[in-house]
């Protein structure tokens, strides 16, 4: 299947990716080889099959209701690009 | 403002999506606790954060509060329930997706009754109910360059309850919204605070023509944060919306949100003008399968339902629809009254106590009905002696009931013996102090029998002065016609 430049763009905003034109084109190629190849699994007949939502048969794994351990505050802050003793910090998101 | 005759071409059509947060000790998929009100960033864990390589695991309760929900509701519970992962970026969402329910949500169907100020009933038929997290808090404070972001509330237990679009005024959303509140409140899945973001509104409103086969482009907006506000961003949409197709304006499908100072609605400006959420089945959790036998435990668990007890209060107990409204309004005073009547046969009278005396005491100090001092048995009590004869109302409303409230282990009887207030209903004792009002009132007798009858209650007032308040009306109103009389 052939992928256009324009949904090449569409996902790559949704990922929030940036591709200058010669990247976009080698992105668009790597993306139509990729989904021919899956094409092959269209050679299996699937009707009446069920889709395939886990690769695990188990069902009801539920935790009860309770209270567990936090994260320490400052060990989940810690990682972050930008942050102050109290937040999380991210370029501002409403003008 | 538009004119009620270009208004009233137009239909107004709304479907509601209702979030409410779950009462569960922990979060939806991980152990976090949903506690409200902590230091930002403290209830958190690798899961909330979205580290990789980490694992969700269901949390029972929020299932059962969903399945409660959908039985409440009369929907089809879902037997088979895959979660979906949502995908967007926002500041609030660390893991990039929310995982939430989209082809199978856990209650499919099902209505929702309400009553209208004007007393005529509507049903409001839902679509689904579905089980979901809630996004982190982020803050846009004036004269700040970064957007703050605090993590607690992320992954917090929602269901959303997705309505029809079958409200047909500000009125029926109002209504709606009264009676999702009662009902969570019933269940006791969620505190139903809209004030405080524990019950969350979005509207989707469009108009039409009367008679038109197909909806109008719905716009859907945001921001309220009161049933009040719900309602005037309906009726601002609805004028807002007719204008524009009165001017041959195309309407857009946007989001727009609320402004509470000016009533009105505008078009958000997000950086994210792509919807596009790309729903998958959610590989990280395996599927919850909801069997009979658990269905029936959450079934036989429900409490009493708002329209039951009301059901009951009518025509059990033979009370008018807005006494059975009233009484209804609130869980613990449905419940409160129903133990009452357990203890009385006098329901009227049960009633009467509960929407008076009761209410205006709990009003006055702004309590809750978990903290009236009075047992249901001490005001059946109360009431009996009423029924007896031995107190009338306003002697048990104004000098026996203060005392109850002050003294909730002494029992009606004794405060009224304590305070010698059993009503005299010995016309041998009732009758020397008829006879004395009228030997010290000889110009109004007078009077009284060349035919100003209106003064039977000037006498019936002395009479009930002289005997403290304790003399029997009846009695003494028969004692006081027969010697005016004669």
């Amino acid at each position: 299947m052939k992928v256009d430049l324009n949904t090449v763009k569409k996902i790559a905003h949704l990922a929030r990716l940036e591709f200058d034109e010669a990247g976009a084109e080698r992105m668009q190629r790597d993306m139509t080889q990729i989904l021919d190849w899956e094409e092959q699994l269209n050679e299996v007949d699937t009707d009446g099959i069920e889709p395939l939502t886990t690769m695990s048969s188990e069902v009801n794994v539920l935790r009860e209701d309770k209270v567990g351990e936090h994260l320490p505050h400052d060990k989940g802050l810690l990682n972050a690009p930008q942050k102050d003793s109290d937040y999380f910090r991210v370029p501002k998101v409403l003008e | 403002m538009l004119s009620a005759e270009i208004k009233d071409k137009y239909e107004l059509v709304v479907g509601l999506e209702v979030h409410a947060q779950l009462l569960t000790q922990s979060k939806m998929y991980t152990s976090d606790s949903t506690e409200y009100g902590n230091l930002p960033n403290t209830h958190i864990s690798v899961i909330t954060l979205g580290h990789p390589g980490t694992l969700p695991k269901v949390n029972r309760k929020a299932v059962e509060f969903a399945i409660k929900m959908g039985i409440a509701c009369n929907s089809t519970i879902t037997r088979n329930n895959i979660f979906a992962r949502k995908n967007y970026f926002y500041p609030d969402l660390p893991k990039g997706y929310q995982i939430t329910q989209d082809k199978d949500p856990i209650c499919v169907g099902g209505e929702v009754p309400v009553t209208l100020p004007d007393g005529s009933k509507k049903s409001i038929a839902l679509t689904r109910i579905h089980m979901e997290e809630d996004a982190g808090k982020s803050m846009h404070l004036a004269g700040e360059v970064d957007t703050l972001v605090d993590f607690n509330r992320a992954g917090v237990p929602l269901i959303e309850i997705v309505s029809e679009p079958d409200i047909r005024s500000s009125e029926e959303a109002y209504a709606y919204l009264v009676e999702i509140k009662k009902l969570v409140r019933y269940l006791d899945i969620c505190d139903g605070n809209m004030e405080e973001g524990s019950l969350r509104c979005d509207a989707n409103i469009s108009v039409r023509l009367h008679g038109a086969p197909e909806y109008g482009k719905k716009v859907e907006v945001k921001n309220m944060n009161s049933f009040r506000n719900v309602a005037r961003a309906i009726e601002h949409e609805f004028e807002r919306q007719i204008a524009l197709v009165e001017q041959g304006i195309e309407i857009i499908s946007e989001t727009r949100t609320f402004d509470a100072t000016t009533g009105s609605t505008s078009g958000m400006r997000t950086k994210e003008d792509l919807n596009d959420y790309r729903y998958f089945p959610e590989p990280d959790l395996s599927p919850v399968i909801v069997s009979e036998e658990w269905l029936e435990s959450v079934r036989a668990a429900m409490p009493s339902l708002p329209r039951e007890l009301h059901h009951k209060f009518v025509h059990e107990f033979g009370l008018p629809e807005y006494d059975a409204g009233v009484l209804t309004d609130s869980k613990e005073i449905a419940l409160y009254f129903e133990t009452l009547c357990g203890l009385t046969s006098n329901y009227k009278a049960a009633s009467n106590w509960m929407m008076g005396p009761v209410k205006s005491y709990l009003n006055e100090l702004t309590l809750h009905i978990s903290d009236f001092p009075i047992s249901a048995t001490a005001l059946a009590s109360l009431i009996a002696l009423i029924d007896d004869g031995k107190v009338n109302f306003s002697v048990a409303s104004q000098k026996i009931y203060p005392v109850m409230l002050e003294n909730p282990d002494k029992s009606p009887l004794q405060i009224a013996q304590e305070l010698n207030l059993i009503q005299e209903s010995d016309e041998g004792s009732i009758k020397p102090l008829v006879e004395s009002v009228l030997a010290d009132n000889p110009a109004k007798v007078a009077e009284y029998k060349s035919g100003k009858k209106g003064l039977m209650g000037m006498f019936m007032g002395q009479v009930m002065k002289k005997s403290q308040g304790k003399a029997d009306p009846k009695v003494a109103t028969k004692l006081l016609t027969e010697l005016l009389e004669n």
